[in-house]
């Protein structure tokens, strides 16, 4: 682990966040666009929950998580609160790796 | 929706712990833990590259990784230009809380000033967390396990809560399936970070001009 890994790694993440926040900034766009960009948490999102859900690296899998996320999936679609979806996925993965 | 912010700050920061003992044990001193933390503020980024490290990789294939893992924080950052407006100074610091956590909580708001509120506590807690974290981590090692907890499937169960309000029109709905889609199929393929950037090809369902509603 060297200096010059932490401070390019830094610089290098900053300049992504920066690129789309402040040099778009909140300048007008063509319409199209827009709608495009109205999209972007639905698809990402819905990436990050299947990354974080069902793999490991590169390999895909079904454990504790998978039954942990589908009951924050139901508590959501019965309009749970955010906290009440966020300690339901965690607590049914905790129990489920503390019984098998 | 404050606690809801906090709570996820809070799940954040017991994984910064882990990071922190990552960290150290990939050879990074308390020092260059903290200041990881503190300048990168990119979780996926900060494990990927000390993990590298720690198996034996390069510099340059800690970076490469680091770097494409942290690219989806652009896309986020355009997402987020249009609900983020202020001065230049404020937009500066919005860029550096600009990460999945804040990103995904802004957009499951309704009203632009509900949305600024969801960004910038989400963001602020998940800061001084995943940094509390990162030291208490650095400077006292693997104590606590965060899969004990579950707090593996926290993460993605607050994106699942959040994802919710983007069902509401068929476009949102398609968008949803189509990037998780995407994602799941190029998990086995693409190198690590890139899936989630190939999800981002789904926000061209936009470009079709009739409104549809649900």
């Amino acid at each position: 682990m060297t200096w010059t890994l932490v401070l390019v790694l830094a610089a290098g993440a900053y300049a992504f966040k920066f690129l789309g926040l402040v040099v778009v900034g909140d300048r007008a766009l063509p319409a199209a666009l827009e709608r495009c960009l109205a999209l972007i948490p639905a698809a990402l999102i819905a990436a990050l929950v299947v990354k974080d859900t069902l793999s490991v690296g590169h390999h895909l899998v079904i454990d504790a998580r998978a039954a942990g996320v589908g009951a924050a999936i139901v508590a959501a679609w019965r309009k749970a609160p955010v906290l009440a979806v966020i300690i339901i996925g965690a607590s049914v993965t905790a129990l489920l790796r503390a019984v098998s | 929706m404050i606690s809801a912010c906090v709570t996820l700050g809070l799940a954040v920061g017991v994984y910064a712990i882990s990071f922190g003992v990552a960290a150290v044990s990939a050879g990074a001193s308390t020092a260059q833990a903290c200041v990881m933390s503190l300048l990168v503020f990119t979780g996926a980024s900060q494990f990927s590259a000390v993990s590298v490290i720690a198996g034996g990789g390069t510099i340059g294939s800690a970076l490469s990784g680091a770097l494409l893992l942290s690219a989806r924080n652009g896309v986020f950052g355009l997402a987020n230009s249009r609900r983020l407006t202020g001065r230049l100074p404020t937009r500066l610091i919005a860029a550096q809380l600009t990460i999945d956590e804040s990103t995904a909580m802004c957009a499951a708001q309704d009203d632009p000033v509900a949305q600024r509120a969801a960004f910038w506590i989400t963001g602020g807690s998940v800061y001084v967390f995943w940094n509390i974290g990162t030291l208490i981590g650095a400077l006292a090692g693997g104590a606590i396990n965060p899969k004990t907890f579950g707090l593996d499937a926290a993460i993605p169960a607050a994106f699942v809560a959040m994802i919710w309000p983007q069902l509401r029109t068929s476009r949102g709905r398609m968008a949803v399936l189509l990037g998780g889609g995407i994602c799941l199929l190029t998990i086995p393929v693409l190198p690590i970070g890139l899936p989630i950037l190939a999800a981002s090809l789904a926000i061209m369902l936009g470009i079709r001009r009739d409104e549809v509603t649900s």
